[in-house]
């Protein structure tokens, strides 16, 4: 289990404060913030700073282990990291509340900018602008990807199974949800526990 | 109202698609959104997207601007819980039984598994997205360096992303001189 953003190892002392339950309205604001200021993609690491830095509701170590399940289940890591963390902070309602909090801003200042866009999207020099925007974006996510890889990726097996997706997907033409369940059962089954030995690292 | 169930149906749907990040559901969004439905077309899709990338909060917001392109307010409501509720419930209920499964040896196998597939996913979809965003050599020289100068140095990207709206407009947009 090794997907994680931090160094394992790194398990701060940092004292979450159990004894005072944390308000609803700082959860909201705390969230809020991170979902109004997180610009450039790399909302995890805006997590960290806001959650274990900042606030210091979870500590490294907990981080690390939302991270590792966000990473397991499908939806985004910010929605997922902002349910978990709610949920570990206040329940059903804080994780209501962390969820609603950290889409908020994104979601109103998209439908702005789809509304502008919807009116002059084909302005040549709006579609100008946009396709430099674009171009940007698809470095922006190569390079997201490529680190993450980097952190997680431990064998060449994992390797061969980046490449059947990729080659599933993108050559193959099969639906994603196929090539998910076809290659992660594959992946899952490599990984399979073994009875002699320790299991996986 | 058929609308708004058809918005339903493909963004709950897509929801469950997004295992490593939102770009895994790119190439079926693509399909449903651009080919089936035909909401908007696919270099529409790929702006939205791209902007999408850099507004701050979770990076799938654009999904709202085709809702209410789509059924106006309404769309907006109904994408957002469509495409965000079913994966928060997966999370809050598999968060609760994930910390009882520590002992469990499949979990590490599972996690270990879905790793490379995510990153593949990830992959296809931005293989995906590329197909509409990297067009000529313009647009692929901005694209290797924005990639180049965020492999090596920490600098927040949407100052590169600013930065490459305004190579855009000037070396794509129109001449005025």
């Amino acid at each position: 289990m090794n997907n994680g953003a931090a160094q394992p190892g790194l398990a701060s002392a940092n004292p979450t404060p159990q004894g005072a339950a944390i308000s609803m309205r700082n959860i909201f604001l705390e969230f809020l913030f991170i979902g109004a200021t997180s610009f450039g993609g790399g909302v995890v690491a805006y997590l960290r700073d806001g959650l274990v830095t900042k606030r210091r509701w979870v500590d490294d170590q907990e981080f690390v282990e939302y991270l590792a399940i966000s990473q397991s289940l499908p939806g985004l890591n910010a929605t997922n990291m902002a349910v978990l963390v709610g949920d570990r902070l206040r329940g059903l309602r804080g994780a209501l509340t962390a969820l609603l909090a950290i889409c908020l801003p994104g979601a109103i200042l998209m439908m702005v900018v789809g509304v502008a866009y919807h009116a002059h999207g084909d302005k040549p020099m709006v579609t100008a602008v946009l396709k430099g925007v674009a171009a940007a974006a698809i470095g922006l996510i190569l390079a997201t990807t490529i680190q993450l890889g980097r952190k997680s990726l431990a064998h060449v097996y994992d390797l061969v199974f980046v490449g059947l997706t990729v080659f599933g997907v993108d050559q193959l033409h099969q639906s994603v949800p196929r090539v998910l369940i076809v290659v992660g059962i594959l992946a899952i089954l490599w990984y399979r526990p073994r009875k002699p030995k320790e299991t996986a690292q | 109202m058929t609308q708004l169930i058809a918005l339903l149906r493909v963004f709950s749907y897509l929801s469950i698609l997004t295992v490593g990040g939102g770009l895994a559901a790119f190439p079926e969004m693509k399909n449903l959104v651009v080919n089936v439905h035909q909401w908007l077309n696919f270099t529409q899709l790929v702006h939205l997207y791209s902007m999408g990338q850099i507004s701050p909060g979770p990076n799938m917001m654009m999904i709202v601007a085709i809702g209410e392109w789509v059924a106006g307010i309404p769309g907006v409501i109904v994408v957002l819980v469509a495409f965000f509720g079913p994966t928060a419930l997966l999370a809050f209920f598999m968060g609760r039984l994930w910390a009882k499964l520590a002992k469990w040896p499949w979990r590490a196998s599972i996690e270990r598994g879905l790793t490379p597939v995510s990153i593949g996913l990830l992959l296809a979809g931005c293989l995906s997205l590329a197909h509409g965003a990297v067009t000529d050599w313009g647009t692929a020289v901005i694209a290797v360096a924005v990639l180049l100068i965020l492999l090596v140095s920490k600098i927040n990207p949407g100052w590169l992303v600013l930065g490459s709206a305004l190579v855009g407009g000037i070396a794509f947009g129109p001449k005025f001189l």
